[in-house]
């Protein structure tokens, strides 16, 4: 259940970070679809949350510990809006260059969690 | 305000230019000051492992401290030494591109003993910090960034004097 969930995230994120990579090599800050882009990536962390929390309270245990995987899940849920607000506040380049480190570091952390909450549970 | 009521024509722009913030801001900062443009980027990353290094380490120096101590001091320190250089990169100015400088040359320093410390004596270092193996775990950004940190402190100067 959070396995396909989190494959989604990290995919989403993966595009989203091309789609501002665009916006770098055209010299262009995010604009308002970047934003939407953004927030729409960052329901599907917070929904990933809200999983997260159900499968955890259901009995599931994570393979790594459950501090670590809620760690890395509201470490996962906050990345992309404090991109957002860093890329709202730099209203050139660098600012769709937040929007994209934003991305891959969703990515990154999405991997990890896959780790962290173990093959075996799917 | 003011600006619309000298006006016969029409209302004036009361968005300023740069130029015009240029001109009125302080002497040492001319335009772009070391936490804008690139700078922010930097701080965003800065910000990033400041969060990823000191969650980390306030985790393992609590549940598992015994395990791997000297490890764990590390990863606290090189967490301290991030948010020092987050807060100078925000706050800006000249002694705070000095102190950032310093402390980019002390990340960078660390980096290059610790990952060189986990290649001859690993076993002083049963868990990773963020600073093992140069910085392996993180995609090698933590060596990459000091370095990063010192060329864009040492553009910015000369970024004030064109402007």
């Amino acid at each position: 259940m959070i396995g396909a969930l989190t494959a989604v995230v990290a995919v989403a994120a993966l595009l989203l970070a091309a789609w501002c990579g665009v916006a770098i090599a055209r010299d262009q800050p995010t604009k308002d679809w970047h934003l939407i882009g953004m927030a729409v990536v960052s329901v599907l962390a917070l929904a990933q949350l809200v999983v997260g929390i159900v499968e955890v309270a259901n009995g599931h245990k994570a393979q790594n510990g459950t501090v670590i995987f809620f760690a890395y899940l509201v470490g996962a849920t906050l990345v992309v809006p404090g991109a957002a607000f860093m890329s709202l506040l730099e209203r050139t380049r660098w600012g769709s260059a937040i929007a994209t480190v934003g991305g891959v570091v969703l990515a990154a952390l999405e991997l990890r969690l896959i780790e962290i909450w173990g093959s075996g549970h799917g | 305000m003011a600006d619309t009521q000298q006006t016969g024509e029409g209302v004036v722009v009361a968005d300023p230019s740069p130029e015009a913030v240029a001109e009125s801001a302080a002497p040492t900062g001319k335009t772009r000051k070391i936490g804008e443009g690139p700078g922010r980027l930097l701080v965003s990353v800065y910000g990033v492992f400041t969060v990823a290094a000191g969650s980390r380490s306030i985790y393992q120096l609590i549940a598992q401290y015994h395990r791997a101590p000297l490890s764990y001091i590390l990863s606290a320190a090189s967490a301290a030494v991030y948010a020092f250089i987050l807060v100078t990169l925000v706050r800006g100015g000249a002694s705070a591109r000095k102190l950032a400088f310093f402390c980019c040359a002390a990340e960078l320093a660390g980096v290059l003993i610790v990952g060189t410390l986990t290649l001859v004596i690993p076993s002083a270092f049963p868990d990773q910090t963020v600073w093992s193996y140069y910085g392996l775990g993180y995609v090698f950004i933590p060596l990459v960034l000091p370095v990063t940190g010192m060329l864009w402190l040492r553009r910015t100067p000369a970024d004030e004097q064109q402007g």
